[in-house]
């Protein structure tokens, strides 16, 4: 668990001039961003603003090209996809992707496979079950047969079951219900309160920018602005292309 | 009457033990199948090999026959292992046919390279039981064993997968490959590790085949077929599905030779195999 709550002025995650993209098509064009200790960060952009590919990015999941991330002042260059949760950072991927055959519990245990992660296994369980008390209710129940909303607690849960320094979220509201949107909200509030450093991408501008500290504006690949999230949700530039004012 | 009864018992109570070892045939080919998504058609060859090992640790070496069984083990699972590093994993991603045929290459070249390196006649290692007879009933041992060592064997695998994070990830890693690296799970690893598992089981059934069946390079063509088709009936890369249709299998086999002739046991069980393929293409516990 995240042991930073106060909030540091060091730079945890550091993106230096990034870039990356798939085979033949290039997605992030030097891409330069920092998220501080216990800092909550979005990122936001239109569909296809290449935020996924950022997040993929800091997971390796994909290769960069160019520029480089820094973990705690230690490049990711040469890391294995596998290792990078070593490192403490955790992805909660788009579209949630919870092993659904699984049932919620293996799911969770998935998320502390780590050999490191596994002798407090039983220690964080009990954590994010009382962050969630419904995925205790729901623990022997298969994932595929879970709410989207409940979907969504349990990837959040299995993020957090690595024990990470670093939270990445991607597009958590997406594809859910509208009402189930505000409650996703409402938790990913409660992982900040709860002291994790936070990196989020989101279309969702209005109601991310409600429980972020800090955002950057992602366009085509390219960061377009940046700064707090109160100043972003202010920003002609943001009310007139996002938000619709 | 009273003397058919006791014949049909008995005829029951074996196609039991032979249910127990036809389902643990088919749970090596179901478990990589399951996770890789790739039938090793040249399955039953691993076992031949293990079948081979053990005959040359035992009787040409002179090993402790369990040492010898347990070498042999070993080597199938270290076979195994190579399989996917050196001709599963360059095809990976290439089409489904290619994948059958690659293995299906290696099922050749492991029968040639066996009647090459064995020659053709037939080996034993030469080790007898009793019968163990019980009221009228007999029973052979080596059945008896391998029906319990296949059982022990199954129930460790179920145990396996159901509590360790290895297991639990080798079942995740069926459904969805592209994330496992979040959770840090090196996906080339658990490939391997099932594949070495899955020879393992082959080497597991060479243990008990090698106490009841002649060894010769052909062998594989003998439980093959029959253990492809298990798990196709049962729903390929369904583990359940697999255990109970071998136990289905091996009553039409042994009750149906009961009846009528051994060779029209296998008959009406490939009969039943088709009709149910015509009900439920994709196998009695398939999901897909």
């Amino acid at each position: 668990m995240s042991m930073a709550t106060a909030k540091g002025t060091a730079a945890m995650l550091r993106l230096d001039g990034v870039s990356a993209g798939y085979s033949g098509f290039q997605a992030l064009f030097d891409v330069s961003l920092e998220v501080r200790a216990g800092e909550s960060v979005a990122v936001i952009g239109p569909n296809g603003a290449g935020k996924t590919t950022l997040l993929r990015a800091i997971s390796k999941l994909i290769d960069v090209t160019a520029g480089d991330i820094l973990m705690e002042g230690s490049s990711l260059k040469g890391v294995p996809a596998h290792e990078v949760i070593a490192l403490g950072i955790a992805q909660v991927p788009e579209g949630r992707r919870l092993f659904a055959r699984l049932n919620v519990e293996e799911n969770l245990k998935m998320g502390a496979f780590l050999p490191a992660a596994r002798p407090r296994h039983a220690e964080r369980l009990k954590f994010v079950y009382s962050l969630f008390p419904r995925l205790e209710e729901r623990s022997a129940q298969i994932a595929g047969t879970l709410s989207g909303g409940e979907q969504q607690m349990c990837a959040i849960g299995r993020a957090l079951m690595s024990g990470p320094k670093l939270l990445l979220l991607d597009e958590p509201s997406a594809g859910l219900a509208p009402v189930v949107v505000q409650s996703i909200f409402d938790l990913v509030k409660r992982i900040c309160a709860e002291g994790y450093t936070v990196l989020i991408v989101e279309q969702n501008i209005r109601q991310v920018l409600k429980v972020v500290d800090r955002a950057y504006l992602l366009e085509t690949g390219r960061i377009k602005s940046s700064g707090a999230a109160t100043e972003l949700l202010a920003s002609d530039e943001i009310r007139k292309a996002y938000l619709g004012i | 009457m009273q003397i058919f009864d006791i014949f049909l018992l008995e005829a029951v109570l074996n196609g039991l033990l032979l249910g127990g070892l036809l389902a643990l045939l088919s749970l090596g080919l179901n478990l990589v199948f399951g996770v890789i998504d790739v039938v090793w058609i040249c399955y039953a060859e691993l076992i031949m090999i293990g079948m081979y090992a053990i005959y040359y640790f035992y009787v040409v070496f002179g090993w402790p026959l369990l040492l010898a069984m347990a070498a042999g083990v070993l080597l199938v699972a270290a076979a195994g292992a190579a399989l996917h590093q050196f001709v599963i994993r360059p095809v990976l991603g290439a089409e489904p046919i290619n994948q059958l045929l690659v293995t299906g290459g290696v099922l050749f070249f492991l029968q040639a390279a066996a009647t090459l390196a064995f020659g053709i006649e037939f080996k034993n290692i030469g080790v007898t039981f009793p019968p163990i007879i019980v009221g009228d009933i007999s029973f052979s041992m080596p059945r008896l064993i391998a029906f319990g060592v296949a059982l022990a064997g199954m129930l460790g695998m179920y145990v396996f997968l159901k509590r360790t994070y290895l297991g639990t990830a080798i079942r995740a890693i069926s459904q969805d490959r592209g994330i496992m690296p979040l959770m840090g799970v090196n996906p080339n690893r658990i490939f391997l590790l099932t594949s070495a598992l899955g020879g393992g089981l082959a080497g597991l059934a060479a243990c008990l085949l090698v106490l009841q069946y002649d060894i010769h390079p052909a062998i594989g063509l003998s439980f093959g077929p029959i253990t492809f088709l298990i798990c196709v009936l049962g729903g390929l890369g369904s583990m359940v599905g697999g255990f109970v249709a071998a136990f289905i299998f091996a009553q039409f086999i042994s009750v149906g030779g009961f009846f009528l002739a051994v060779e029209w046991g296998y008959v009406i069980a490939f009969v039943f195999f088709i009709a149910v393929m015509f009900w439920r293409p994709q196998g009695i516990w398939g999901g897909k």
